[in-house]
Protein backbone atom coordinates (compact mmCIF):
# COMPACT_ATOMS: atom_id res chain seq x y z
CA UNK A 1 0.00 0.00 0.00
CA UNK A 2 2.81 2.45 1.00
CA UNK A 3 4.23 1.93 -2.40
CA UNK A 4 0.91 2.77 -4.63
CA UNK A 5 0.73 6.01 -2.42
CA UNK A 6 4.19 6.89 -2.93
CA UNK A 7 3.90 5.92 -6.59
CA UNK A 8 0.47 8.38 -7.22
CA UNK A 9 1.43 11.49 -4.43
CA UNK A 10 5.07 11.35 -6.61
CA UNK A 11 3.59 12.81 -9.09
CA UNK A 12 0.69 14.61 -7.75
CA UNK A 13 1.01 15.42 -4.20
CA UNK A 14 -2.27 17.63 -4.28
CA UNK A 15 -4.36 14.87 -4.82
CA UNK A 16 -7.34 15.10 -2.47
CA UNK A 17 -7.10 12.08 0.13
CA UNK A 18 -10.56 10.90 -0.12
CA UNK A 19 -10.35 10.40 -3.98
CA UNK A 20 -6.83 8.60 -3.59
CA UNK A 21 -8.80 6.49 -0.73
CA UNK A 22 -11.33 5.89 -3.87
CA UNK A 23 -8.74 5.11 -6.62
CA UNK A 24 -6.70 2.82 -4.55
CA UNK A 25 -9.62 1.14 -3.30
CA UNK A 26 -9.20 1.33 0.44
CA UNK A 27 -10.42 3.14 3.62
CA UNK A 28 -9.42 6.89 3.94
CA UNK A 29 -7.85 6.48 7.05
CA UNK A 30 -5.36 3.72 5.98
CA UNK A 31 -4.33 6.63 3.45
CA UNK A 32 -4.34 9.16 5.92
CA UNK A 33 -2.53 6.78 8.33
CA UNK A 34 0.15 6.02 6.23
CA UNK A 35 0.90 9.41 5.01
CA UNK A 36 1.08 10.83 8.74
CA UNK A 37 3.72 7.73 9.46
CA UNK A 38 5.38 7.92 6.45
CA UNK A 39 6.04 11.92 7.72
CA UNK A 40 6.94 10.92 10.86
CA UNK A 41 9.54 8.67 9.30
CA UNK A 42 10.83 11.08 7.23
CA UNK A 43 10.08 8.71 4.17
CA UNK A 44 7.97 11.54 2.79
CA UNK A 45 11.12 14.78 3.04
CA UNK A 46 8.28 17.24 1.56
CA UNK A 47 5.92 18.43 -1.02
CA UNK A 48 7.39 20.89 -3.79
CA UNK A 49 6.06 21.91 -6.29
CA UNK A 50 7.50 22.04 -10.08
CA UNK A 51 8.14 25.44 -11.95
CA UNK A 52 9.14 26.19 -15.46
CA UNK A 53 10.71 29.84 -13.64
CA UNK A 54 11.72 30.65 -17.54
CA UNK A 55 8.23 31.13 -18.00
CA UNK A 56 7.53 33.25 -15.29
CA UNK A 57 10.07 35.71 -16.61
CA UNK A 58 11.99 35.63 -12.96
CA UNK A 59 16.06 35.37 -13.65
CA UNK A 60 17.09 32.12 -12.45
CA UNK A 61 20.88 30.59 -12.75
CA UNK A 62 21.49 27.27 -12.38
CA UNK A 63 24.59 25.07 -12.01
CA UNK A 64 25.75 21.83 -11.51
CA UNK A 65 29.31 21.70 -10.27
CA UNK A 66 31.47 18.85 -10.60
CA UNK A 67 33.91 18.85 -6.68
CA UNK A 68 36.62 16.47 -6.39
CA UNK A 69 37.54 16.64 -2.57
CA UNK A 70 40.00 14.13 -0.34
CA UNK A 71 37.46 12.94 1.63
CA UNK A 72 38.77 13.41 5.85
CA UNK A 73 39.79 10.75 7.80
CA UNK A 74 37.48 8.99 10.03
CA UNK A 75 34.76 10.65 8.28
CA UNK A 76 34.63 9.63 4.97
CA UNK A 77 32.75 11.90 2.37
CA UNK A 78 29.99 12.58 4.71
CA UNK A 79 31.44 15.35 6.40
CA UNK A 80 32.47 16.88 3.47
CA UNK A 81 28.58 16.65 1.97
CA UNK A 82 27.62 18.14 5.46
CA UNK A 83 29.90 21.16 4.86
CA UNK A 84 28.56 21.49 1.65
CA UNK A 85 24.78 21.28 1.93
CA UNK A 86 24.25 23.40 4.91
CA UNK A 87 24.72 26.33 2.43
CA UNK A 88 21.21 27.58 1.27
CA UNK A 89 22.61 28.47 -1.91
CA UNK A 90 23.16 24.62 -2.38
CA UNK A 91 19.61 22.87 -4.03
CA UNK A 92 21.46 19.14 -3.80
CA UNK A 93 24.28 17.08 -3.24
CA UNK A 94 24.84 13.57 -4.54
CA UNK A 95 27.91 11.46 -4.05
CA UNK A 96 28.54 10.70 -7.19
CA UNK A 97 31.07 7.29 -9.02
CA UNK A 98 33.45 7.62 -11.73
CA UNK A 99 36.04 11.16 -12.28
CA UNK A 100 34.84 13.32 -9.36
CA UNK A 101 33.06 12.79 -6.22
CA UNK A 102 30.04 15.03 -5.66
CA UNK A 103 27.69 16.60 -8.05
CA UNK A 104 26.46 20.18 -6.40
CA UNK A 105 23.39 21.82 -7.92
CA UNK A 106 23.39 25.38 -7.13
CA UNK A 107 20.75 28.29 -7.52
CA UNK A 108 21.46 31.73 -8.01
CA UNK A 109 20.22 34.74 -9.53
CA UNK A 110 22.75 36.10 -11.48
CA UNK A 111 25.32 33.95 -13.00
CA UNK A 112 27.92 36.17 -10.97
CA UNK A 113 26.17 35.43 -7.87
CA UNK A 114 26.97 31.19 -9.22
CA UNK A 115 30.82 32.09 -10.16
CA UNK A 116 31.02 33.80 -6.48
CA UNK A 117 29.79 31.40 -4.37
CA UNK A 118 31.93 28.75 -6.30
CA UNK A 119 35.12 30.47 -5.96
CA UNK A 120 34.52 31.97 -2.55
CA UNK A 121 32.52 29.37 -0.66
CA UNK A 122 32.94 26.51 -2.04
CA UNK A 123 36.28 26.34 -3.88
CA UNK A 124 37.92 27.72 -0.69
CA UNK A 125 37.07 24.85 2.03
CA UNK A 126 39.70 22.62 2.74
CA UNK A 127 38.50 19.26 1.56
CA UNK A 128 37.94 20.36 -2.03
CA UNK A 129 40.58 19.81 -4.44
CA UNK A 130 38.70 20.67 -7.99
CA UNK A 131 35.54 22.49 -9.06
CA UNK A 132 34.23 22.41 -12.76
CA UNK A 133 31.23 24.73 -13.20
CA UNK A 134 28.40 23.39 -15.63
CA UNK A 135 25.68 26.27 -15.92
CA UNK A 136 22.32 25.10 -17.25
CA UNK A 137 20.93 26.68 -20.39
CA UNK A 138 17.61 24.91 -20.50
CA UNK A 139 15.57 22.54 -18.90
CA UNK A 140 14.08 20.14 -20.40
CA UNK A 141 12.64 17.21 -17.88
CA UNK A 142 13.01 17.73 -14.73
CA UNK A 143 11.65 15.08 -11.91
CA UNK A 144 10.08 13.04 -14.68
CA UNK A 145 8.30 15.54 -16.04
CA UNK A 146 8.47 16.86 -19.54
CA UNK A 147 7.71 20.86 -19.19
CA UNK A 148 7.08 21.63 -23.12
CA UNK A 149 3.42 21.70 -22.80
CA UNK A 150 1.75 18.59 -23.66
CA UNK A 151 -0.08 18.31 -27.08
CA UNK A 152 -4.10 18.40 -26.87
CA UNK A 153 -5.58 15.42 -27.25
CA UNK A 154 -5.80 14.60 -30.74
CA UNK A 155 -8.12 11.05 -30.94
CA UNK A 156 -10.82 11.17 -32.90
CA UNK A 157 -14.43 10.00 -32.56
CA UNK A 158 -13.97 6.59 -34.57
CA UNK A 159 -16.91 4.08 -35.24
CA UNK A 160 -17.26 2.87 -31.34
CA UNK B 1 -26.89 4.57 -66.31
CA UNK B 2 -26.32 1.55 -63.84
CA UNK B 3 -26.28 1.38 -60.36
CA UNK B 4 -22.83 0.70 -59.64
CA UNK B 5 -23.11 -0.25 -56.25
CA UNK B 6 -23.47 -3.94 -54.46
CA UNK B 7 -26.75 -4.28 -52.69
CA UNK B 8 -25.05 -6.02 -50.10
CA UNK B 9 -22.90 -2.89 -49.43
CA UNK B 10 -25.93 -0.42 -49.70
CA UNK B 11 -27.97 -2.36 -47.18
CA UNK B 12 -25.69 -2.32 -44.16
CA UNK B 13 -26.28 0.79 -42.23
CA UNK B 14 -23.59 3.23 -41.87
CA UNK B 15 -22.64 3.82 -37.81
CA UNK B 16 -25.26 6.77 -36.48
CA UNK B 17 -23.20 8.16 -34.10
CA UNK B 18 -20.90 10.23 -36.52
CA UNK B 19 -23.26 13.06 -37.06
CA UNK B 20 -23.31 13.18 -33.41
CA UNK B 21 -19.59 13.61 -32.84
CA UNK B 22 -19.46 16.27 -35.67
CA UNK B 23 -21.55 18.23 -33.59
CA UNK B 24 -19.48 17.51 -30.49
CA UNK B 25 -16.36 18.68 -32.27
CA UNK B 26 -17.84 21.93 -32.83
CA UNK B 27 -18.73 22.65 -29.81
CA UNK B 28 -17.03 24.87 -27.32
CA UNK B 29 -16.02 22.92 -23.82
CA UNK B 30 -17.32 20.37 -24.85
CA UNK B 31 -16.08 17.15 -22.84
CA UNK B 32 -16.01 13.91 -24.86
CA UNK B 33 -16.30 10.47 -23.25
CA UNK B 34 -16.23 8.91 -26.17
CA UNK B 35 -13.25 7.75 -27.98
CA UNK B 36 -12.08 3.81 -27.72
CA UNK B 37 -8.69 4.50 -27.84
CA UNK B 38 -6.14 4.69 -25.08
CA UNK B 39 -5.40 8.03 -23.53
CA UNK B 40 -1.71 7.43 -23.51
CA UNK B 41 1.51 7.44 -25.84
CA UNK B 42 3.05 4.46 -26.90
CA UNK B 43 5.91 3.48 -24.87
CA UNK B 44 8.91 5.24 -26.11
CA UNK B 45 11.39 2.12 -26.08
CA UNK B 46 8.87 0.53 -28.29
CA UNK B 47 8.54 3.74 -30.52
CA UNK B 48 12.13 4.06 -30.46
CA UNK B 49 12.37 0.52 -31.95
CA UNK B 50 10.88 1.28 -34.96
CA UNK B 51 12.12 4.20 -35.56
CA UNK B 52 15.61 1.91 -35.35
CA UNK B 53 13.82 -0.07 -37.56
CA UNK B 54 13.22 2.78 -40.50
CA UNK B 55 17.34 4.26 -39.84
CA UNK B 56 18.20 0.50 -40.41
CA UNK B 57 15.86 0.67 -44.00
CA UNK B 58 13.62 -2.15 -42.88
CA UNK B 59 10.94 -0.86 -45.44
CA UNK B 60 10.61 -3.55 -47.20
CA UNK B 61 7.33 -6.21 -47.33
CA UNK B 62 7.32 -8.96 -44.67
CA UNK B 63 6.55 -12.36 -45.31
CA UNK B 64 2.37 -12.54 -45.51
CA UNK B 65 1.44 -13.99 -42.28
CA UNK B 66 4.40 -11.25 -40.71
CA UNK B 67 7.67 -11.50 -39.51
CA UNK B 68 9.11 -14.73 -38.07
CA UNK B 69 10.68 -12.76 -34.91
CA UNK B 70 6.69 -10.94 -34.27
CA UNK B 71 5.07 -14.67 -34.73
CA UNK B 72 7.51 -16.15 -32.73
CA UNK B 73 7.11 -13.32 -29.57
CA UNK B 74 3.37 -13.84 -29.92
CA UNK B 75 3.83 -17.29 -29.17
CA UNK B 76 5.64 -16.69 -26.01
CA UNK B 77 3.60 -14.14 -25.30
CA UNK B 78 0.02 -16.38 -25.27
CA UNK B 79 1.60 -19.22 -23.72
CA UNK B 80 3.11 -16.67 -21.02
CA UNK B 81 0.05 -14.74 -20.12
CA UNK B 82 -2.92 -17.65 -20.91
CA UNK B 83 -1.09 -20.65 -21.10
CA UNK B 84 -2.00 -21.55 -24.80
CA UNK B 85 1.07 -22.22 -27.38
CA UNK B 86 0.81 -21.78 -31.70
CA UNK B 87 3.17 -22.86 -33.74
CA UNK B 88 4.55 -19.59 -35.41
CA UNK B 89 5.23 -21.36 -38.68
CA UNK B 90 1.16 -22.73 -39.28
CA UNK B 91 -1.17 -21.09 -36.63
CA UNK B 92 -0.72 -17.01 -36.17
CA UNK B 93 -1.45 -14.59 -38.91
CA UNK B 94 -0.08 -10.67 -38.03
CA UNK B 95 -3.05 -8.78 -39.12
CA UNK B 96 -3.57 -5.28 -39.89
CA UNK B 97 -5.40 -4.39 -36.46
CA UNK B 98 -7.38 -7.15 -34.78
CA UNK B 99 -10.17 -5.48 -37.43
CA UNK B 100 -8.44 -7.04 -40.30
CA UNK B 101 -8.56 -10.52 -38.42
CA UNK B 102 -12.16 -10.18 -37.70
CA UNK B 103 -12.94 -9.62 -41.53
CA UNK B 104 -10.79 -12.12 -42.93
CA UNK B 105 -11.76 -15.01 -40.26
CA UNK B 106 -15.37 -14.31 -41.24
CA UNK B 107 -14.40 -14.75 -45.10
CA UNK B 108 -12.38 -17.74 -44.81
CA UNK B 109 -15.21 -19.71 -42.36
CA UNK B 110 -18.28 -18.79 -43.87
CA UNK B 111 -20.88 -19.84 -46.82
CA UNK B 112 -24.19 -18.22 -47.78
CA UNK B 113 -26.40 -19.22 -45.11
CA UNK B 114 -24.02 -20.08 -42.21
CA UNK B 115 -25.19 -18.37 -39.35
CA UNK B 116 -23.12 -16.30 -37.20
CA UNK B 117 -24.00 -16.21 -33.23
CA UNK B 118 -23.36 -12.28 -32.47
CA UNK B 119 -23.77 -11.43 -28.63
CA UNK B 120 -24.89 -7.59 -27.95
CA UNK B 121 -24.07 -4.95 -26.92
CA UNK B 122 -20.70 -5.47 -29.02
CA UNK B 123 -18.46 -3.43 -30.98
CA UNK B 124 -20.29 -2.78 -34.12
CA UNK B 125 -18.20 -4.33 -37.28
CA UNK B 126 -18.82 -8.16 -36.40
CA UNK B 127 -22.77 -7.75 -37.63
CA UNK B 128 -21.22 -5.80 -41.22
CA UNK B 129 -18.57 -8.03 -41.61
CA UNK B 130 -20.41 -11.19 -41.56
CA UNK B 131 -22.84 -10.10 -43.97
CA UNK B 132 -20.00 -9.31 -46.21
CA UNK B 133 -18.77 -12.33 -46.30
CA UNK B 134 -22.19 -13.94 -46.76
CA UNK B 135 -23.25 -14.84 -43.19
CA UNK B 136 -26.23 -14.62 -41.53
CA UNK B 137 -25.92 -12.76 -38.44
CA UNK B 138 -27.77 -13.99 -35.67
CA UNK B 139 -27.91 -11.41 -32.01
CA UNK B 140 -27.91 -12.90 -28.91
CA UNK B 141 -29.01 -9.64 -26.52
CA UNK B 142 -26.84 -10.00 -23.30
CA UNK B 143 -28.35 -9.21 -20.10
CA UNK B 144 -27.47 -6.20 -17.40
CA UNK B 145 -28.71 -8.98 -14.46
CA UNK B 146 -26.02 -11.60 -15.92
CA UNK B 147 -23.44 -8.51 -15.94
CA UNK B 148 -23.59 -8.94 -19.43
CA UNK B 149 -21.82 -12.51 -19.59
CA UNK B 150 -23.16 -14.68 -21.91
CA UNK B 151 -24.58 -18.05 -20.46
CA UNK B 152 -24.91 -21.26 -21.63
CA UNK B 153 -28.56 -20.95 -21.77
CA UNK B 154 -28.91 -17.78 -23.86
CA UNK B 155 -26.04 -19.44 -26.41
CA UNK B 156 -28.15 -23.11 -26.50
CA UNK B 157 -31.30 -20.91 -27.45
CA UNK B 158 -30.12 -18.87 -30.24
CA UNK B 159 -28.67 -22.16 -32.26
CA UNK B 160 -30.16 -23.69 -35.29
CA UNK B 161 -28.76 -26.16 -37.43
CA UNK B 162 -27.62 -23.07 -39.83
CA UNK B 163 -25.35 -22.04 -36.47
CA UNK B 164 -21.63 -22.16 -37.26
CA UNK B 165 -19.77 -19.52 -36.10
CA UNK B 166 -20.03 -17.40 -32.40
CA UNK B 167 -18.48 -14.74 -32.12
CA UNK B 168 -17.26 -14.48 -27.86
CA UNK B 169 -16.29 -10.22 -27.42
CA UNK B 170 -14.88 -10.14 -24.23
CA UNK B 171 -13.99 -8.45 -22.37
CA UNK B 172 -16.30 -6.13 -23.73
CA UNK B 173 -16.70 -2.90 -25.74
CA UNK B 174 -18.99 -1.02 -24.66
CA UNK B 175 -19.95 -3.36 -21.59
CA UNK B 176 -16.51 -3.69 -19.18
CA UNK B 177 -18.25 -7.02 -19.35
CA UNK B 178 -15.77 -10.36 -18.64
CA UNK B 179 -16.08 -13.74 -19.03
CA UNK B 180 -14.37 -16.03 -16.05
CA UNK B 181 -13.20 -19.39 -16.75
CA UNK B 182 -16.19 -21.03 -15.11
CA UNK B 183 -18.51 -18.32 -17.64
CA UNK B 184 -15.77 -20.25 -20.39
CA UNK B 185 -16.07 -23.54 -19.17
CA UNK B 186 -20.14 -23.77 -19.49
CA UNK B 187 -20.41 -22.29 -22.83
CA UNK B 188 -17.34 -24.40 -23.89
CA UNK B 189 -19.81 -27.53 -23.62
CA UNK B 190 -22.21 -25.83 -25.71
CA UNK B 191 -20.15 -25.05 -28.33
CA UNK B 192 -18.43 -28.53 -28.37
CA UNK B 193 -21.94 -30.35 -28.34
CA UNK B 194 -22.90 -28.54 -31.07
CA UNK B 195 -19.90 -28.75 -33.34
CA UNK B 196 -19.23 -24.54 -33.69
CA UNK B 197 -16.27 -22.16 -34.12
CA UNK B 198 -15.50 -19.63 -32.13
CA UNK B 199 -14.34 -16.21 -33.39
CA UNK B 200 -12.87 -15.16 -29.53
CA UNK B 201 -12.31 -11.23 -29.95
CA UNK B 202 -9.44 -11.00 -27.26
CA UNK B 203 -8.40 -6.82 -27.70
CA UNK B 204 -8.87 -5.59 -24.69
CA UNK B 205 -7.42 -8.84 -22.61
CA UNK B 206 -4.79 -6.87 -21.29
CA UNK B 207 -7.01 -4.74 -19.71
CA UNK B 208 -8.97 -6.89 -16.71
CA UNK B 209 -9.49 -5.77 -12.99
CA UNK B 210 -10.64 -8.59 -11.72
CA UNK B 211 -8.05 -9.73 -8.18
CA UNK B 212 -5.32 -11.63 -8.44
CA UNK B 213 -6.60 -13.43 -11.88
CA UNK B 214 -5.45 -12.88 -15.45
CA UNK B 215 -7.90 -12.78 -18.57
CA UNK B 216 -8.63 -16.29 -19.37
CA UNK B 217 -9.04 -16.73 -22.83
CA UNK B 218 -11.56 -19.92 -23.82
CA UNK B 219 -8.81 -21.18 -26.65
CA UNK B 220 -7.03 -22.23 -23.35
CA UNK B 221 -10.09 -24.54 -22.16
CA UNK B 222 -9.93 -28.44 -23.54
CA UNK B 223 -10.90 -28.91 -26.57
CA UNK B 224 -11.57 -25.39 -27.82
CA UNK B 225 -8.13 -24.23 -29.28
CA UNK B 226 -8.97 -26.54 -32.48
CA UNK B 227 -12.62 -24.62 -32.71
CA UNK B 228 -11.30 -21.06 -31.97
CA UNK B 229 -9.47 -18.36 -33.50
CA UNK B 230 -8.27 -16.22 -30.81
CA UNK B 231 -8.04 -12.30 -31.96
CA UNK B 232 -5.58 -9.76 -30.22
CA UNK B 233 -3.36 -7.06 -30.79
CA UNK B 234 -1.28 -3.89 -29.60
CA UNK B 235 -3.89 -1.08 -30.05
CA UNK B 236 -5.11 -1.32 -26.49
CA UNK B 237 -2.95 -3.37 -24.36
CA UNK B 238 0.35 -0.88 -25.56
CA UNK B 239 -1.46 2.11 -26.89
CA UNK B 240 -0.32 1.46 -30.21
CA UNK B 241 -4.14 1.91 -32.31
CA UNK B 242 -2.24 4.13 -34.82
CA UNK B 243 0.28 1.22 -35.74
CA UNK B 244 -2.56 -0.54 -37.00
CA UNK B 245 -1.40 -4.35 -35.82
CA UNK B 246 -3.11 -7.07 -34.73
CA UNK B 247 -2.96 -11.42 -35.33
CA UNK B 248 -4.81 -13.97 -35.60
CA UNK B 249 -3.98 -17.77 -34.25
CA UNK B 250 -6.25 -20.59 -34.51
CA UNK B 251 -6.20 -24.31 -36.63
CA UNK B 252 -3.49 -24.62 -39.39
CA UNK B 253 -6.82 -24.80 -41.90
CA UNK B 254 -8.33 -21.43 -40.80
CA UNK B 255 -4.90 -19.69 -40.41
CA UNK B 256 -3.95 -21.10 -44.03
CA UNK B 257 -6.93 -19.69 -45.95
CA UNK B 258 -6.80 -16.26 -43.96
CA UNK B 259 -3.67 -15.91 -44.85
CA UNK B 260 -4.75 -16.37 -48.88
CA UNK B 261 -6.96 -13.68 -48.14
CA UNK B 262 -4.42 -11.40 -46.40
CA UNK B 263 -2.15 -11.98 -49.34
CA UNK B 264 -4.43 -11.08 -51.59
CA UNK B 265 -6.36 -7.77 -49.90
CA UNK B 266 -3.46 -6.62 -47.84
CA UNK B 267 0.17 -8.34 -48.54
CA UNK B 268 1.26 -8.07 -45.09
CA UNK B 269 0.98 -5.75 -42.04
CA UNK B 270 3.27 -2.55 -41.72
CA UNK B 271 6.85 -3.61 -41.22
CA UNK B 272 8.12 -0.63 -38.93
CA UNK B 273 4.75 -1.41 -36.69
CA UNK B 274 5.83 -4.81 -36.50
CA UNK B 275 9.09 -4.17 -35.40
CA UNK B 276 7.85 -1.84 -33.05
CA UNK B 277 5.17 -5.07 -31.86
CA UNK B 278 8.43 -7.04 -31.69
CA UNK B 279 9.59 -4.86 -28.62
CA UNK B 280 6.45 -4.45 -27.15
CA UNK B 281 6.02 -8.19 -26.82
CA UNK B 282 9.64 -8.57 -25.82
CA UNK B 283 9.53 -5.79 -22.85
CA UNK B 284 6.29 -4.21 -22.73
CA UNK B 285 4.66 -6.23 -19.62
CA UNK B 286 5.49 -3.47 -16.94
CA UNK B 287 4.73 -0.41 -19.32
CA UNK B 288 0.97 -2.83 -19.49
CA UNK B 289 0.85 -3.20 -15.84
CA UNK B 290 1.22 0.36 -15.01
CA UNK B 291 -1.37 1.74 -17.28
CA UNK B 292 -3.80 -1.03 -16.14
CA UNK B 293 -3.07 0.40 -13.02
CA UNK B 294 -3.90 3.78 -13.89
CA UNK B 295 -7.27 2.84 -15.37
CA UNK B 296 -7.92 0.59 -12.63
CA UNK B 297 -7.94 3.51 -10.45
CA UNK B 298 -10.16 5.71 -13.12
CA UNK B 299 -12.80 2.79 -13.01
CA UNK B 300 -13.01 3.10 -9.25
CA UNK B 301 -13.50 6.39 -9.15
CA UNK B 302 -16.19 6.44 -11.85
CA UNK B 303 -18.21 3.60 -9.91
CA UNK B 304 -17.75 5.68 -6.58
CA UNK B 305 -18.97 8.75 -8.14
CA UNK B 306 -21.51 6.63 -10.03
CA UNK B 307 -22.87 5.42 -6.72
CA UNK B 308 -22.85 8.77 -4.99
CA UNK B 309 -25.50 10.03 -7.49
CA UNK B 310 -27.15 6.68 -6.95
CA UNK B 311 -27.19 6.09 -10.90
CA UNK B 312 -27.48 2.39 -11.27
CA UNK B 313 -24.18 0.52 -13.16
CA UNK B 314 -22.78 -2.86 -12.40
CA UNK B 315 -19.14 -3.03 -11.80
CA UNK B 316 -17.31 -4.00 -15.16
CA UNK B 317 -14.21 -5.98 -14.83
CA UNK B 318 -12.76 -5.37 -17.87
CA UNK B 319 -11.32 -2.94 -21.37
CA UNK B 320 -11.76 0.38 -20.25
CA UNK B 321 -15.98 1.41 -20.32
CA UNK B 322 -18.82 1.88 -17.99
CA UNK B 323 -22.27 1.11 -18.91
CA UNK B 324 -24.07 2.78 -16.69
CA UNK B 325 -28.07 2.67 -16.85
CA UNK B 326 -30.61 5.73 -17.45
CA UNK B 327 -33.83 3.65 -17.70
CA UNK B 328 -35.11 5.78 -14.39
CA UNK B 329 -35.05 8.85 -16.89
CA UNK B 330 -37.82 7.31 -18.48
CA UNK B 331 -35.80 8.41 -22.30
CA UNK B 332 -34.08 6.27 -24.88
CA UNK B 333 -30.46 6.37 -24.80
CA UNK B 334 -30.27 8.78 -27.95
CA UNK B 335 -32.49 11.21 -26.23
CA UNK B 336 -29.98 11.28 -22.71
CA UNK B 337 -27.09 11.41 -24.83
CA UNK B 338 -28.42 14.64 -26.76
CA UNK B 339 -29.90 16.32 -23.76
CA UNK B 340 -26.75 15.43 -21.72
CA UNK B 341 -24.30 17.21 -24.61
CA UNK B 342 -27.12 20.53 -25.01
CA UNK B 343 -27.44 20.80 -21.61
CA UNK B 344 -24.05 20.12 -20.22
CA UNK B 345 -21.69 19.91 -22.94
CA UNK B 346 -20.43 15.77 -22.28
CA UNK B 347 -20.50 13.80 -24.77
CA UNK B 348 -21.41 10.31 -24.52
CA UNK B 349 -22.08 7.20 -26.50
CA UNK B 350 -25.38 5.99 -26.27
CA UNK B 351 -26.12 1.95 -25.57
CA UNK B 352 -27.60 1.57 -28.72
CA UNK B 353 -25.05 2.06 -30.82
CA UNK B 354 -23.76 -1.23 -29.96
CA UNK B 355 -26.89 -3.19 -30.63
CA UNK B 356 -30.84 -2.59 -30.07
CA UNK B 357 -30.14 -4.06 -26.47
CA UNK B 358 -28.00 -0.92 -25.17
CA UNK B 359 -31.27 0.91 -25.06
CA UNK B 360 -31.54 1.77 -21.97
CA UNK B 361 -27.83 2.28 -21.63
CA UNK B 362 -25.15 4.88 -22.13
CA UNK B 363 -21.26 4.01 -23.14
CA UNK B 364 -18.62 6.02 -20.48
CA UNK B 365 -14.88 5.59 -21.76
CA UNK B 366 -12.49 5.70 -19.15
CA UNK B 367 -9.59 6.41 -21.38
CA UNK B 368 -9.40 9.95 -20.38
CA UNK B 369 -6.99 11.56 -17.42
CA UNK B 370 -8.61 11.83 -13.93
CA UNK B 371 -9.23 15.88 -13.94
CA UNK B 372 -11.34 15.42 -17.48
CA UNK B 373 -13.12 12.67 -16.04
CA UNK B 374 -13.60 14.69 -12.53
CA UNK B 375 -15.07 17.55 -14.74
CA UNK B 376 -17.44 15.28 -16.99
CA UNK B 377 -18.56 13.49 -13.89
CA UNK B 378 -19.55 16.96 -12.16
CA UNK B 379 -21.83 17.75 -15.03
CA UNK B 380 -23.36 14.37 -15.09
CA UNK B 381 -24.07 14.75 -11.73
CA UNK B 382 -25.69 18.07 -12.30
CA UNK B 383 -27.70 16.63 -15.20
CA UNK B 384 -29.02 14.23 -13.89
CA UNK B 385 -30.11 15.96 -10.18
CA UNK B 386 -32.02 18.51 -12.27
CA UNK B 387 -33.73 15.71 -14.07
CA UNK B 388 -34.81 14.19 -10.75
CA UNK B 389 -35.94 17.63 -9.47
CA UNK B 390 -38.39 17.78 -12.80
CA UNK B 391 -39.34 14.32 -12.13
CA UNK B 392 -40.46 15.27 -9.12
CA UNK B 393 -41.67 18.48 -9.60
Amino acid sequence: MREKILTFIEKNSRIDLKELAIILGVDETIVVNELQAMEEEHVICGYHTLIDWDKVGVEKVMAMIEVRVTPQRGLGFDKVAERIYNYPEVNAVYLISGGFDFMVTIEGKTLREVAQFVSEKLSTLDTVLSTKTNFILKKYKDHGTILAERPKDERIQMIP
Amino acid sequence: MRNPLSQTIVSIQPSGIRKFFDIVSEMKDAITLGVGEPDFDTPWHIRDEGIYSLEKGKTFYTSNAGLKELKVEIDRYLTRRCGISYDYNNEILVTVGGSEAIDIAMRAMLDPGDEVLIPQPSYVSYEPCCILANGTPVIIELKAENQFRLTAAELEAAITPKTKLLVLPFPNNPTGAIMEKADLEAIAEVIERYDLYVISDEIYSELTYTEDTNHVSIASLPGMKERTVLINGFSKAYAMTGWRLGYACGPKLIIQQMTKIHQFAIMCAPTTSQYAAVEALKNGDEDVAKMREEYNGRRRYLMHRFKEMGLECFEPFGAFYVFPCIKEFGMTADEFATALLNAQKVAVVPGTAFGACGEGFIRISYAYSLDVLKKALDRIETFITKLREERNS
